[in-house]
């Protein structure tokens, strides 16, 4: 079957919403709005369309739409005992989570949320839908346009469809939290799913049968605690894991991804620009996919 | 016929820089002239650079010159990416071969783009790590190369492909300008052109350096061969597994006609009476792994396995994942030429497209031999032919399309990991619409708007019509 034959009726709304001119700007569940700067107030609103449109346990697939949030699509998944790991606010929406292309606190061990991307339908500026990657599990065919659409912030085209990658819920997940040495902690453990830092107190979440999991958490002798700590929320700094060594943040609340390098604050993001010829070559990009910039106006993934 | 340009300024300029490291001659013709694909191209200059700079250099002659370039790795390549159409300089990374630095803390390693897969992971063995990706030519692929095809390999089933491997990449543009696509950072600025660069086969530049993750070594390791009297069970076997949520690191079959081969070759012990076999393995934390061995247990029972046979030792396992890499080696032994095929299905389609396969081959008076990665769907059906028999490699070709258009009728994709190169480039309308080709193109083009790296590859002619370089047609490729 060709792309075209495959096209729902919500995704044909979705891009009949988008049209072929005048500003537009898609609104997700809002959990991230800020990130990148606020669109243009004249950008028209649109919303992809959501819901679980199939979810194959035995291919851990799952194929939804980019307006459906991240509760729905955990509680869709959870009757069969698999997931996605995306692990931001069940209020954001899927596409919202891959357009602005951040990764929950379990990176560690999952890996990066464009990594769970097998196939991404998008809505380009002239409102034609564009499909990208494909069903399956593996799949090389053609360029990566996954890749680059994730962490986009829609300024290429409007995520309308999505076919994610599923993985078992593991049989056991443990938070434990104590006062080693973060990057110690790290060295004694197997692919630990989370590793999170305050420069005091340690967390860890381990993951897998619970043989596993009672034996790694014997190895910290930390307290068991009900989760996370809370994240501050106001901005993060993404640095190489091995400077969280070295790591001074001006700011008494702040909690680090050991392992990863991210570390969410309350204090300003470093001012950093991307260096050229990337940035020259990520402008012109903007401009071949929308020459006009009518997709989410005002937001900025790079620096004009 | 491809049309040769031995321009003499042109190689005196890059001999200039290269000295007796940029070669023109009969000798080179026969070797860089092919990949693993049954495609044949004629290269005219090969350079062998030794560092980014002389990359840069070469890349800026050619440009000077008006003629294209080819990067090349390992040439091990199964859909003719490394095949030169539109006669390029080719630059071949053989001696970009240094692993740069092994960063602990970072958990990463900077290589050169010739360093050989599985070398790197032997360096990193002692540390306690591994480069995840491993494809079957593992032992001579390049990680340059694996970066052009995003690559995979038996163990990406749990671990994932390349591009989940690869942190950043230092790149030659088209244009002669160095660029650094993603960084070391959690969440490098911008647009993720790393991503994009990765699986886009030489078409966007070269890469000179790459920095990869690297991976823990797994704890616990138990490998398994089950055997089943009817390919059916095994293939339902390789569906209720994973349904059970459990993801081996890998899940790999074998047909009937393939144990035999293999067995013949390696003298593994394979069961030469079954009708197919599963190889399993299962890595990480020992509770988990032991878990793992029981669920398996447990399926394969309810779907009519025969022997379960569990490796007792590393010996015992090695031998039996040399019989899976040896596989295609092994097809010489009843036929002297083979074309290997790489399409992904859903698990659940596995038998009714491996039933189609086996027709196909019996229609176009083919063998086909299937060794493959069934956990992720990733069929490899070997056509197994003489070149010597008039006509057979119309029969290949056809029988070849006739597989591809069964994988995507099932559901699938044109290639899981071997790329798309010249084999499947006009297969490509198969899978995208002209829209979405023209799109790619699009992409592409903010790379190299004329067309110079790797021309001719990935996307059909005509995917937009401004397209410049679409005049060279790579008549003659098909041998």
């Amino acid at each position: 079957m060709s792309p075209e034959e495959q096209v729902s009726p919500e995704l044909s709304e979705f891009a009949s919403q988008i049209g072929r001119s005048g500003p537009v700007t898609v609104v997700g569940g809002r959990t991230q709005w800020e990130v990148g700067g606020l669109p243009d107030s004249e950008a028209r609103e649109i919303f992809a369309p959501s819901g679980v449109w199939s979810h194959e346990p035995e291919e851990m697939t799952v194929r939804c739409g980019a307006g459906t949030s991240l509760l729905e699509l955990s509680e869709q998944l959870a009757k069969h005992r698999q997931m996605v790991p995306l692990d931001m606010d069940p209020k954001a929406t899927v596409g919202g989570v891959l357009a602005v292309g951040r990764s929950g606190i379990r990176r560690l061990r999952y890996g990066h949320v464009r990594d769970l991307v097998l196939q991404i339908r998008h809505v380009d500026h002239e409102g034609k839908l564009v499909t990208s990657g494909g069903p399956t599990v593996k799949n090389v065919s053609g360029y990566d346009l996954c890749r680059l659409l994730v962490g986009s912030l829609g300024k290429f085209g409007c995520i309308g469809e999505v076919i994610l990658r599923c993985l078992p819920v593991p049989e056991t997940t443990r938070w434990l939290s104590g006062t080693d040495d973060p990057f110690e902690v790290y060295s004694k453990l197997y692919r630990p799913s989370s590793i999170l830092w305050n420069g005091e107190q340690v967390w860890v979440c381990l993951e897998g049968v619970a043989s596993d999991v009672d034996a790694e958490a014997s190895l910290l002798g930390f307290e068991e605690v009900n989760g996370p700590p809370v994240l501050p929320a106001g901005r993060r700094i993404s640095i190489q894991p091995k400077s969280l060594k070295e790591l001074v943040v001006n700011d008494t609340n702040w909690v680090a991804e050991i392992g990863v390098g991210i570390v969410h604050t309350d204090t300003a993001e470093t001012d950093w620009q991307v260096p050229e010829p990337s940035r020259s070559l990520m402008l012109d990009l903007e401009h071949r996919l929308d020459p006009t910039g009518r997709l989410n106006p005002g937001r900025q993934v790079v620096e004009g | 016929m491809v049309q040769i340009s031995t321009d003499a300024k042109l190689f005196e300029d890059l001999e200039a820089v290269l000295g007796d490291r940029a070669r023109s001659g009969d000798f080179e013709l026969g070797l860089y002239g092919k990949d693993g694909s049954v495609l044949q191209g004629k290269p005219a200059i090969v350079c062998l650079p030794l560092d980014t700079e002389e990359v840069r250099q070469i890349v800026s002659i050619c440009r000077a010159h008006d003629r294209p370039f080819l990067a090349r790795g390992s040439g091990t390549g199964l859909a003719g990416g490394a095949v030169p159409v539109g006669d390029p300089v080719i630059i071949a990374t053989a001696k970009m071969n240094k692993i740069l630095e092994v960063d602990l803390d970072d958990r990463i390693a900077w290589v050169e783009p010739g360093v050989l897969n599985l070398d790197l992971s032997k360096e990193l063995s002692p540390l306690g790590f591994h480069f995840a990706p491993d494809p079957s030519s593992q032992q001579v692929c390049s990680i340059g190369g694996n970066v052009a095809n995003n690559s995979g390999g038996p163990h990406c089933l749990a671990y994932g492909v390349t591009s989940a491997h690869v942190v950043a990449i230092e790149v030659v543009l088209p244009d002669g300008n160095l660029a650094l696509l993603g960084d070391l950072t959690a969440e490098p600025r911008g647009y993720d052109l790393r991503g994009l660069f990765v699986g886009s086969e030489g078409t966007m530049g070269v890469a000179t350096k790459v920095a990869v993750r690297l991976t823990p070594n797994p704890p616990a390791v138990r490998t398994l061969l089950l055997d089943f009297a009817d390919v059916r069970d095994g293939a339902a076997t390789v569906s209720a597994i994973i349904a059970a949520g459990l993801i081996p690191a890998a899940l790999e079959m074998m047909d009937k006609r393939a144990i035999e081969i293999v067995e013949a070759f390696v003298n593994a012990g394979y069961p030469t009476e079954a009708d197919a076999v599963l190889l399993v393995e299962l890595d990480g934390l020992p509770g988990g792994v032991e878990h793992g061995v029981d669920v398996v247990r447990t399926v394969a029972a309810r779907h009519e396995v025969g022997n379960i046979r569990v490796a007792a030792d590393n010996a015992e396992r090695e031998l039996l994942w040399k019989g899976r890499k040896n596989a295609f080696g092994a097809v010489a032994r009843i036929k002297p030429d083979y074309y290997l095929h790489d399409t992904v299905v859903p698990r659940g389609k596995l038998v009714e497209v491996l039933e189609k396969v086996y027709n196909i081959a019996d229609a176009y008076d083919l063998i086909a031999v299937n060794v493959f990665h069934a956990g992720d769907g990733n069929l490899h059906p070997i056509l197994a032919y003489d070149s010597n028999e008039p006509g057979v490699l119309e029969r290949v070709h056809a029988a070849g399309r006739a597989i591809v258009t069964a994988s995507i009728e099932a559901g699938g994709v044109l290639s899981g990991e071997h790329g798309i190169g010249l084999e499947k480039r006009d297969y490509m309308g198969m899978l995208f619409s002209a829209h979405d080709m023209a799109t790619q193109d699009l992409i592409r083009e903010a790379f190299d708007p004329q067309g110079f790296a790797n021309p001719l590859k990935v996307l059909p002619s005509g995917s937009r019509c401004s397209d410049s370089f679409h005049q060279h047609v790579p008549e003659g490729a098909w041998v």
